[in-house]
């Protein structure tokens, strides 16, 4: 780069560093690299080069024990054909679309109700967000337990309000999904509670007090100063909740693990069943990379219409 | 930030004390009933949400034929307290706390070092692809880790570290997420401050252990206890990577016990209230950095 160096007049600005001369470009790209270079390694290693082989190894035939031969579209005929990858995309796509409303009006509820001035709220968002950092596996096992038929509390507490024939929850292959998205929300409420809280808090009051002035009762409050406040937060947890939903997996393992039958296998367990359990690299490959670009593609249609509604 | 848990903060300017802004809700008769209707409610939705936990630490203190009854016990007759030391004997619980720890102790301090180290260079030391690299960091958070586990698994394979700790260090020490999150907490500290730092002739090295490691302590904590959680409740990662039992985590652990032994209500509760503790006692301590990693991290994606 032959670029002249900057006139001296230049003001200074408050740079990280100013780009002085050549020598000066070097010092400074190798004194950058030295710091990010500790983290780099591992990331490009382990993150990196296995999100760039994947789209390679989806075209290839590779199983544990041969070597990788490359076969173009098989594997994704072989998909398209497949049942099981069938039942898996239809279950994911049941469990994002379960899941991601009712977490989305139970979190923010919950924000609405507990963004006050109260003594001991804190609390109150304490227990609220204690599901969230519980490990998955005790959050299965209680509602395991909960959710048994018989004997559970759960069915117990129904047949007392008078059901004759409670479901079977976890048992009962057209009630487990339900079943799992409803543990699913209590878990992760929590989480997208804290987002909201921290966005209704960027809500000026003076908007609620003007439009108290102006004679709005709560809920036209609600609709016409709080919602359109919380669009920003709105739209980072829906596409945070539907990247979290898409790749469900260790709710779903310890839960029912893919069962009863297939009524709850997703995408994520049947590339592990594919790829780790049986070694068949290069068709699991594949499922990967269904599940990405359906990712993808949700994602970017969503950032699209947040585009919309903001002009 | 203020601390979102707290009680709310107002961030607005206060009015001037000479022309009392007519206050609308002191102009309303006072509800008296309003505060003490709000508290039934939280209550009542409190409870609801904990019920699970309720009926866990109940159940754990029963005997097998007590934990079903209609109608439910929530305090049990008898308390059970030889459970907590039963569990031991049936299942090596001490060998998966010590596993789940060391690896938590140790993805930890490394991914708050090399996060915290590589923030530094991303957002106070100016060259040429810096910010091309760090769009290659934050494109992968994106990617669900599940479209790219099977060339890690094979790379691991390959390297022989399928079955060892090390395998699981280093898929999660290096995480984009630590690094995105320090970065965005070293953005907000003024460059003024550290080209100060350089003019007083420290290298930068220094300026990063003398200046912006005591200055980040706060980002430091949220990073820590996020990773530390996040480590210690992993079911994918040892799952997948480990399949000798002296290696388990206690999730793994807890949950091959219920797969044995699936009629031993009482203990598997007990084992999952054992496994619940640590990590409650990490949040309760660390509550409010632990929020404000969650807030600053999510609001600013």
């Amino acid at each position: 780069m032959a670029a002249p160096a900057p006139p001296l007049a230049r003001p200074v600005t408050p740079s990280a560093t100013t780009y002085s001369n050549r020598s000066q470009v070097r010092r400074n790209t190798l004194l950058g690299w030295s710091f990010i270079l500790p983290n780099f390694a591992g990331f490009a290693l382990l993150t990196l080069v296995p999100v760039v082989a994947t789209f390679g190894i989806a075209f290839t035939k590779w199983n544990a024990y041969s070597t990788p031969e490359f076969t173009g579209l098989d594997n994704f005929t072989r998909l398209v054909q497949d049942d099981n990858f069938r039942v898996a995309l239809f279950n994911t796509v049941y469990y994002t679309v379960g899941h991601v409303p009712l977490t989305m009006a139970a979190s923010l509820l919950l924000a609405l109700a507990l963004n006050r001035k109260l003594r001991g709220v804190a609390f109150f968002r304490t227990a609220a967000f204690f599901p969230y950092i519980t490990s998955i596996v005790a959050v299965a096992v209680v509602w395991n337990m909960l959710y048994n038929p018989t004997q559970g509390p759960i069915n117990q507490f129904l047949l007392s309000l008078g059901f004759e024939d409670p479901p079977g929850w976890t048992s009962d292959p057209s009630w487990a999904m339900p079943a799992v998205i409803l543990t699913g929300v209590w878990k992760d409420m929590g989480y997208y509670m804290i987002l909201f809280l921290a966005g209704l808090q960027t809500i000026p009051p003076e908007l609620h007090e003007a439009a108290k002035v102006d004679g709005a009762n709560a809920f036209q409050r609600f609709r016409n100063v709080t919602l359109p406040c919380l669009r920003p937060t709105t739209f980072f947890v829906l596409i945070m909740l539907t990247i979290g939903s898409f790749k469900v997996f260790d709710l779903i393992v310890v839960m029912t693990d893919g069962g009863p039958g297939r009524s709850t296998l997703v995408l994520s367990q049947l590339i592990y069943r594919e790829g780790i359990v049986n070694g068949r690299f290069g068709y699991s490959s594949a499922v990967a990379l269904a599940l990405f670009l359906l990712v993808l593609v949700v994602t970017v249609a969503q950032y699209a219409r947040n585009k919309r509604l903001e002009a | 930030m203020a601390s979102v848990l707290g009680p709310r903060i107002s961030t607005t300017a206060p009015v001037p004390p000479t022309t009392p802004a007519p206050d609308r809700r002191r102009a309303r008769p006072v509800r008296p009933w309003a505060t003490p209707l709000a508290y039934a409610l939280l209550t009542v939705l409190a409870a609801l949400l904990l019920v699970p936990f309720a009926w866990m630490v109940s159940s754990s203190l029963k005997s097998n034929s007590q934990v079903f009854t209609v109608p439910i016990q929530w305090i049990p007759r008898e308390l059970r307290w030889e459970n907590f030391t039963e569990i031991w004997t049936r299942v090596p619980l001490l060998t998966y706390l010590r596993n789940t720890t060391f690896l938590a102790v140790v993805i930890t301090f490394l991914q708050v070092f090399t996060g915290s180290f590589a923030a530094y260079g991303f957002s106070k030391i100016r060259f040429p692809g810096r910010d091309g690299l760090f769009l290659a960091y934050i494109a992968t958070i994106a990617v669900p880790w599940q479209a790219y586990m099977i060339p890690q698994y094979i790379l691991m394979q390959k390297a022989g570290l399928v079955n060892t700790f090390t395998a699981l260090i280093l898929l999660q020490a290096f995480s984009a997420f630590g690094v995105f999150l320090m970065r965005q907490y070293y953005m907000s500290v003024p460059d003024e401050l550290v080209e100060a730092a350089r003019i007083d002739g420290l290298s930068e090295y220094g300026i990063y252990r003398r200046v912006m490691l005591p200055l980040s302590v706060p980002a430091l904590a949220s990073l820590a206890l996020l990773t530390f959680v996040n480590t210690w409740n992993d079911f994918m990662g040892p799952f997948i990577y480990l399949t000798s039992n002296d290696l388990w985590t206690v999730q793994i652990g807890l949950r091959q016990f219920i797969g044995q032994y699936d009629a031993e209500y009482a203990l598997i509760m007990t084992g999952s209230v054992i496994s619940v503790v640590p990590i409650l006692v990490v949040f309760l301590l660390g509550q409010r950095y632990f929020i404000q990693g969650i807030a600053t991290s999510g609001m600013k994606g």
